[in-house]
């Protein structure tokens, strides 16, 4: 699953629903009385990249839900989001604090610029989720302010 | 309307089991709206919570329910459970009868520009 676009629910930070028809998990989080963050979850496969376009203008970015077990499902992802030009960020999908590669296991099995961050995550924890977020985010400004016109 | 009799029937609506002839029927067969809907482009309600609205058709009378609180499109299309195209094209046809109100993202050549980036992480960071 990849979070492309930025948003979450009221509750927090993992995205309620869940709609088989347009293959879209939604959430929504109010940042301050007038800010609102978006938060789209699509599934990686080929057949959805429809839905992809349109998320990624727009967007600040996107989290490659990575599970490490199944590496190479996330190959198509990664080269989608580079050719976009949208800045994102590797999420390492890691159960019970197990994360069976590490890092830079992980940026050579993906061929991945040493200025993407990888970060470890667990998308069923508001804080991890939360910090993966905030990763994502700081990455985007960083990409906005030091490299114009290169992105990712 | 206004009463809990609306929250009804929206959840009637969404509870309805998905059909792929339905939601195209109900836009006439067209796939593309009349104006250019982004998906995050926010959308309320003009109808007044008092106004009987039963003469619309379902569709319309659930995205107004929705947006009496502002919603995004992206999020019309996932609470009403129609693809993305479709709610573009019944939202777009709503604006057009004065039935919702739009309100376009400003965009900076298509990317957030830096000051929305840094709001969005100081308000991350304070959740």
């Amino acid at each position: 699953m990849t979070d492309a676009s930025a948003g979450i629910d009221d509750l927090g930070l993992i995205p309620r629903k869940t709609t088989t028809t347009v293959a879209m998990d939604f959430g929504r989080v109010s940042l301050d009385s007038e800010l609102i963050l978006y938060l789209f979850g699509t599934p990686g496969q080929h057949r959805f990249w429809f839905m992809w376009d349109d998320l990624v203008r727009g967007a600040i970015g996107a989290v490659v839900l990575v599970d490490t077990r199944r590496l190479a499902d996330s190959f198509p992802a990664v080269d989608y989001f580079e050719e976009a030009k949208l800045p994102f960020v590797i999420g390492l999908n890691g159960w019970e604090g197990q994360y069976p590669h590490n890092e830079e296991e992980v940026r050579d099995a993906l061929t991945l610029a040493p200025h993407i961050p990888i970060v470890r995550t667990d998308a069923r924890q508001r804080e991890s989720v939360k910090s993966t977020l905030i990763s994502l985010v700081e990455h985007a400004l960083t990409m906005r302010v030091s490299v114009p016109g290169r992105r990712g | 309307m206004g009463g809990p009799g609306w929250e009804d029937g929206l959840r009637r609506y969404q509870q309805e089991p998905s059909s792929p002839v339905r939601p195209f029927t109900v836009t006439g067969g067209r796939t593309t709206p009349r104006t250019h809907l982004a998906m995050e482009t926010l959308v309320h309600s003009t109808i007044p919570p008092y106004q009987d609205i039963s003469g619309l058709i379902p569709e319309y009378q659930a995205i107004n329910t929705l947006c009496r609180q502002v919603r995004s499109v992206a999020e019309i299309s996932a609470l009403l459970r129609v693809p993305l195209g479709v709610a573009r094209v019944l939202i777009s046809d709503m604006a057009a009868e004065g039935l919702v109100q739009l309100h376009q993202p400003q965009l900076d050549a298509g990317k957030p520009d830096l000051n929305l980036l840094e709001r969005v992480l100081s308000g991350l960071r304070r959740l």
